[in-house]
């Protein structure tokens, strides 16, 4: 049972990922995917504080505070002070993480968090921390429940939002001409990977979130040009990391969290060298003719 | 105040360790930085420093031991693999380099964390300590890592200065290096090995995480004080050691406050301190250029208004009403206003009663406005063969912007012509 809660919850959560994943990679900016996964712990620690427990709400808030926040920071730095993008997101990212920390250190006696927590989470505990409704009916962990209304949310607003955030992310000029807001949906994906982040950050920390937000929709993309085929595949690939991570930590008794990164590299690397080898052949079939 | 007589002499011998360390560490990060920073390669220092982890713990799981040198050759070969697959990526498949970074990064740090809790778990008692990658242990710095330290620092120091014209051309130009002949692909392998070093050197003071600040962030500070490399280079590695000195400091006065994070808010604060305040390019001053710009285009039009008005009826100095100005020119009531107040503080403009007139000196500024705009009209319709009916919109912009000497030039080439494409009058300086 405890491993059904773990796959379940770590599925939920990679392909809610993976699905804005895509858009961030088709928009080539992965990178500031990385940046907010970061930069939204000292929303968290905020909202902690001034909330006093762990209740999701004040952490979403927090967490969504912080998302745009960095977007709007790297914005400024790249735009109007003509520094390059990179090193925007770079300084950007840290300096939040940096504060982060220094909060939690300076607040250590209020806040729940531990450092290593932060980084790569505990998925194994998941299953531990059930939700009980008042009358004492035990619901199954509390993280299916939030990583699954996370999903349907990501699904609503990728189903409701999927003309806007494909025109937006193929042909901006195009959408900027017929009045579609590239803004809005701008700032709304990054208002959703924010959200996505710090549900996500309990049970697989900053760093793997990083990892199902690039690596599976990357995956996708090499195997496929069509969108919605890429979300499909791409979240088929988040199913198959949290599964073969699961069982790759228990044979090596390590961190589930860093096996799901593991295999999702794993997956990558096959299809890099799948993808490869086709090329060759159609290389190969048109020199032979 | 104890506490930091304490702290500056230097007297405890775990002090000089740590405040030694951290800025050896912060300084040579900063100064392979501007590299890294001019290349536009400055997130994969991010990707390298994430890439290091499995390096280190699969060299300690060869080796069963925790000497640094160990450490840093296992994450020197991992840091090195990292970014020739971030290449790889990037040439032979449709991924973008930021998402080939993403990869690369997280995926070798997944599997760093997997193998670093698998060998937390195994129990073995060598081990502890080896997380202390994660967030850094500048609070620890031993003896052993300053001398380790501060000879890689060193090597660093030196492959830089001896190789800096070279490094120079192939950040700035590597087309050009290649064309007289500089082996570019051996220097950008020196530098990408320099950077793998500084690295897994400074991962040890800030972690993993933060390292990429520790490279770029102050690099990116400098470029706003100025635009030439050996300067740059200099005040990155001052910004470097000054902040690793700082978080030291901090971390030693507070003691339950992390050193590596008080390193980077030190840097991000000096950096984000360029940012706005550096002379030239930082933002206040360009603002302030923006706001200088915006005044002088706002009194220009204004002068112009009252120009215009004197010209229908051929009385410039008739004492004007707010009203009867609004009416004949699109301006907002705050900015008509504005305009207003600093005409009359420059004594361009006088006030009777609720009413305004333009003074000798105002009436003159106008004229001169108005000439530029109706020469370069003239400039557009007869040299441009521009119709003149579309000519007024780019004069419109440009008579705030032309110089004295451009001024005579124009009048030269055009001959002191008397009228614009509109038949208006241009009126000259009476001698």
């Amino acid at each position: 049972m405890e491993a059904f809660w773990i796959i379940l919850s770590g599925s939920l959560i990679a392909i809610s990922c993976g699905l804005l994943g895509c858009y961030l990679v088709l928009r080539k900016m992965a990178m500031v995917g990385d940046a907010i996964s970061h930069a939204v712990l000292p929303g968290i620690v905020l909202a902690y504080l001034l909330s006093g427990s762990r209740e999701t709400l004040p952490m979403l808030i927090g967490a969504a505070v912080l998302g745009v926040l960095t977007t709007v920071l790297i914005e400024l730095f790249y735009k109007k002070a003509a520094l390059q993008v990179d090193a925007s997101i770079g300084i950007t990212f840290t300096w939040l993480f940096a504060i982060g920390i220094i909060l939690i250190s300076l607040f250590a006696g209020q806040v729940d968090l531990d450092q290593d927590c932060v980084l790569y989470g505990e998925i194994a505990y998941v299953p531990l921390d059930l939700w009980i409704t008042g009358s004492g009916l035990n619901m199954g962990p509390r993280t299916v429940w939030i990583s699954g209304v996370l999903l349907v949310v990501i699904l609503l607003f990728i189903w409701r939002g999927y003309k806007g955030l494909f025109i937006t992310t193929f042909n901006e000029e195009f959408a900027k001409a017929i009045g579609i807001g590239v803004a809005f949906w701008h700032y709304a994906l990054m208002s959703a990977v924010s959200l996505t982040t710090v549900v996500s950050f309990e049970s697989v920390g900053a760093i793997l979130v990083v990892a199902f937000l690039i690596v599976p929709p990357s995956t996708a993309y090499l195997l496929t040009n069509n969108l919605k085929k890429m979300l499909v595949i791409t979240s088929v690939i988040g199913f198959l990391c949290a599964l073969g991570g699961y069982f790759l930590a228990s044979i090596i008794n390590g961190s589930i969290a860093g096996a799901m990164a593991t295999v999702a590299g794993v997956l990558f690397f096959i299809s890099w060298g799948y993808v490869m080898i086709q090329k060759k052949k159609a290389a190969l079939e048109i020199t032979t003719n | 105040m104890n506490e930091t007589i304490q702290f500056l002499s230097f007297s405890d011998p775990n002090v000089r360790f740590v405040v030694l360390g951290t800025m050896i560490l912060g300084a040579t990060a900063a100064m392979v930085g501007s590299f890294s920073f001019l290349r536009k390669r400055a997130l994969v220092g991010d990707a390298i420093a994430h890439a290091i982890l499995p390096g280190i713990c699969l060299s300690f799981m060869i080796s069963g031991s925790k000497s640094p040198l160990g450490l840093i050759v296992g994450a020197f070969i991992t840091g090195w693999l990292s970014l020739l697959l971030i290449d790889a990526i990037s040439r032979t498949t449709k991924l973008s380099s930021d998402a080939a970074i993403g990869i690369i990064l997280s995926v070798f740090f997944g599997v760093g964390i997997l193998l670093l809790t698998s060998i937390q778990h195994s129990g073995n008692a060598a081990q502890a300590g080896l997380d202390k990658f994660l967030f850094g242990k500048a609070a620890s710095l031993t003896q052993d890592d300053i001398i380790t330290f501060s000879s890689i620092g060193i090597v660093l120091i030196v492959l830089v200065l001896l190789f800096y014209k070279e490094f120079k051309l192939v950040s700035f130009n590597p087309d050009y290096a290649r064309v007289i002949g500089l082996p570019v692909k051996f220097l950008e392998f020196v530098l990408a090995t320099i950077t793998v070093l500084a690295v897994a050197v400074g991962i040890q003071a800030v972690g993993v995480v933060l390292m990429a600040a520790l490279l770029i962030t102050p690099a990116s500070g400098a470029r706003f004080w100025t635009n030439r490399l050996g300067y740059m280079i200099l005040i990155s590695t001052f910004f470097g050691a000054i902040s690793g000195f700082l978080g030291s400091y901090i971390s030693y006065i507070a003691p339950a406050m992390p050193t590596g994070p008080w390193v980077v808010m030190c840097l991000s604060l000096l950096t984000v301190g360029s940012i706005w305040f550096a002379p030239k390019r930082g933002m206040l001053h360009k603002y302030r250029v923006q706001r200088e710009n915006r005044r002088k285009i706002l009194i220009e039009n204004v002068l112009k208004l009252f120009y215009h008005l004197g010209e229908k009826e051929n009385k410039f100095k008739q004492a004007r009403s707010f009203e009867e100005l609004q009416a004949n020119r699109d301006l907002k009531t705050k900015e008509l206003i504005k305009g207003l107040d600093m005409l009359k503080k420059r004594n361009w403009l006088r006030k009777k009663g609720e009413k305004w007139f333009i003074s000798t000196t105002g009436l003159t500024e106008a004229k001169r406005v108005i000439r530029l705009h109706r020469l370069w009209e003239m400039y557009l319709n007869q040299r441009l063969k521009l119709e003149p009916d579309h000519v007024h919109n780019d004069a419109e912009a440009i008579e705030h912007i032309i110089t004295p000497e451009l001024e005579k030039q124009l009048e030269k080439e055009l001959d002191f012509p008397e009228k614009d494409p509109h038949q208006s009058t241009i009126p000259y300086n009476e001698i």
